[in-house]
């Protein structure tokens, strides 16, 4: 099948039927498989069992990202070839991210308190991905308040983009920022190179993550899809009304 | 499609150098989306409006003039500030203010703010912006509305005028223009008339 | 060039009379500046440790309400169908409109920093420093502000929603700023840092802004 067959959504909700109850066994196979590892894994000898919290925290702030790049794809096929399932894809990866930025912060915080005394710190990467979490927020705001989902799609993917340029800037002078009121608590994010026992496990719950995201993703883009199917027939059914 | 919602389709017309378009049909048929479909303001979702031997670079848009329901005055601006502006911004040949508001009959009050104008005058002066500057395509949208009977009639002798002059004119109207115009009527029951 | 001469004398013009917007921010600007103390006490010393952040909230707030009108106003009464139809690039066009809202909303801001800072128990230098980063750095906010606004009229919705869109766009700009001053005023850094910085900021929205506006303007289909 080719991409352009993709395109078309009534192929593309097809395929996803197809694909989606696979995607979800995969993701909770791995899943499973990602949470033994993480439990069977040392606990660090400066940390303790607290240093679990990565395996989830980790990977949320990877998709926290990575769901920010998939949205500015999307927003160039909305600009560029005006192409419906792409606003679909924007639209439905917004509240995906947001819920990844999310846990990436929650899970920072819970893991911050043992290791830092306190639940949130204005560190850096903390800050910089409470920006982030509010960027997500704005543009689900923006999503939110216009009843016409294809003028919210060009406003949207064009905020995206700008955020796509705009997210390094903000994450350098945050960095910069903090750099000057360095707080002494704050103790060195990263530190020694991961053990294979860390690393092992970290990288099977990053694979799950993903495949979670994917397969929410394309459940929430055949939802929309079918939202906007009953949005249209009820439009149609209100033009007939009035003829 | 506006809102998601299918306007019109099938129409294929075609408007030649001195002559007008009249468009026709009732509220919500799509005549003023037509126009600005015309003007490039709105996008079509299939099909496309191409003008013959005109300036080659530029875009239609970018030779036509577009009257709509909204007249585009700022209030605080008086009404020579108004007209000035749209001879100087939107690019084309300019000619004489003076004369263009003694053709709407607004010269006496070119000192004032727009603010103070009536409905019909405000449509007299968006009706100057038309001859302050020259483009070849006037897309006008019920161009008549808020005019009296004399405003009317002089407002005819502009378009015969602009016509006389090789322009073009495709007018979205529910009475008669005052010109002779070929019509086309839009409306659910699609029916183009060439 | 004269179309863009036109468009910059118009745009003045506007703001500058009966109905126009250039005064409001100013205003707004010195009720954030007063309200401040009362949240945090009359205490000289911590007002003037704090004089540049509380300015430069000021400035940024006032910056952004007085943006929303930018394409607002002209989506409104018809006018921006006939700013897209002209002649000169979109781009330009947004680039103008931009200027001339910094000119008749960012400047005035400025000019009565001075008077503020006074309020505030800042000394010359203080002041000064302030002033000279809010001459770098407002037309970056004027300049990021302005995507705010045009998606304003592709969505017809402004008020808080752009807010909460535009502002974490503007945090660079926030923190380069304060920086600066600060810098200016007590060290240890030097100025020349975050003021450059602040400089490319704002050089960079120069470009990124009149693109972003365009492309907004030009997707709004009604």
């Amino acid at each position: 099948m080719a991409v352009i067959d993709l395109a078309n959504p009534t192929r593309f909700l097809k395929l996803v039927e197809r694909v989606l109850p696979w995607l979800a066994l995969a993701t909770a196979v791995t899943l499973a498989i990602g949470l033994q590892q993480s439990l069977a894994a040392p606990d660090d000898y400066q940390q303790g069992a607290t240093v679990k919290i990565m395996f989830i925290h980790v990977p949320n702030a990877w998709l926290a990202m990575f769901v920010w790049g998939v949205m500015s794809l999307s927003a160039l096929g909305t600009l560029v070839w005006r192409h419906p399932l792409a606003d679909v894809s924007a639209q439905a990866a917004a509240p995906l991210g947001a819920a990844f930025t999310f846990l990436a912060l929650v899970t920072g915080s819970l893991w911050g308190r043992p290791m830092w005394g306190t639940y949130w710190e204005w560190d850096a990467r903390m800050t910089s991905v409470l920006v982030l979490f509010v960027m997500y927020l704005g543009l689900i705001a923006l999503w939110r308040a216009v009843e016409d989902p294809a003028r919210a799609a060009r406003a949207a993917a064009i905020l995206t983009l700008v955020g796509a340029i705009n997210l390094p800037i903000i994450k350098f002078s945050v960095d910069w920022w903090n750099t000057l009121h360095q707080p002494a608590s704050v103790l060195r994010a990263g530190g020694p190179a991961l053990d294979n026992a860390f690393l092992i496990p970290l990288l099977t719950m990053g694979v799950a993550f993903s495949l979670l995201f994917v397969t929410l993703h394309l459940a929430a883009m055949r939802n929309e899809i079918l939202r906007r199917r009953i949005r249209s027939l009820r439009m149609m059914q209100a033009a007939q009304g009035a003829a | 499609m506006r809102g998601g919602r299918e306007v019109f389709c099938g129409l294929d017309f075609a408007v030649s150098a001195g002559t007008a378009l009249a468009v026709t049909g009732r509220n919500g048929a799509g005549k003023t989306s037509l126009l600005r479909l015309i003007a490039g303001l709105l996008p079509a979702a299939d099909g496309k409006v191409v003008l013959h031997g005109g300036e080659g670079e530029l875009t239609l848009a970018e030779q036509a003039h577009y009257l709509g329901h909204r007249d585009a005055l700022k209030p605080a601006l008086t009404v020579m500030e108004n007209l000035l502006f749209f001879r100087d911004f939107p690019g084309g040949t300019m000619s004489d203010p003076e004369t263009a508001l003694n053709a709407v009959g607004l010269n006496a009050i070119a000192h004032l703010p727009a603010a103070y104008l009536s409905a019909g005058q405000r449509r007299r002066l968006s009706i100057a912006r038309l001859l302050v500057l020259r483009r070849p395509l006037w897309l006008l949208d019920e161009p008549t509305a808020a005019l009296d009977a004399a405003g009317q009639t002089a407002f005819a002798g502009l378009m015969a005028h602009h016509l006389a002059e090789g322009g073009l004119i495709v007018a979205a109207t529910h009475g008669p223009l005052g010109i002779p115009a070929t019509t086309l009527h839009i409306g659910p029951a699609i029916e183009a008339v060439p | 060039m004269s179309a863009l001469a036109a468009l910059l004398r118009r745009d003045i013009r506007v703001a500058l009379r009966v109905g126009g917007g250039a005064l409001i921010g100013m205003l707004f600007f010195l009720t954030v500046v007063v309200l401040m103390p009362f949240a945090l006490g009359p205490d000289l010393a911590l007002l003037r440790r704090l004089g540049p952040a509380i300015l430069w909230l000021g400035a940024m707030l006032a910056s952004l309400l007085t943006l929303d009108r930018l394409f607002l106003a002209d989506s409104e009464d018809g006018s921006l169908d006939l700013l897209v139809m002209s002649r000169t690039p979109l781009e330009l066009t947004c680039a103008t409109k931009a200027v001339a809202h910094w000119l008749t909303a960012g400047v005035p801001l400025i000019v009565i920093t001075p008077a503020l800072g006074l309020l505030l128990n800042l000394d010359l230098l203080a002041t000064a420093a302030v002033a000279l980063t809010l001459i770098a750095g407002t037309p970056a906010l004027t300049f990021t502000g302005m995507i705010g606004a045009a998606l304003a009229v592709t969505l017809h919705r402004g008020g808080l929603l752009l807010a909460v869109i535009v502002v974490p766009l503007s945090i660079p700009v926030l923190i380069f700023g304060v920086a600066a001053s600060t810098a200016a005023i007590t060290g240890p850094l030097s100025f020349g840092t975050p003021f450059s910085i602040l400089c490319a900021l704002s050089l960079a929205s120069f470009v990124i802004g009149p693109f972003a506006a365009a492309a907004c303007l030009r997707q709004r289909m009604d």
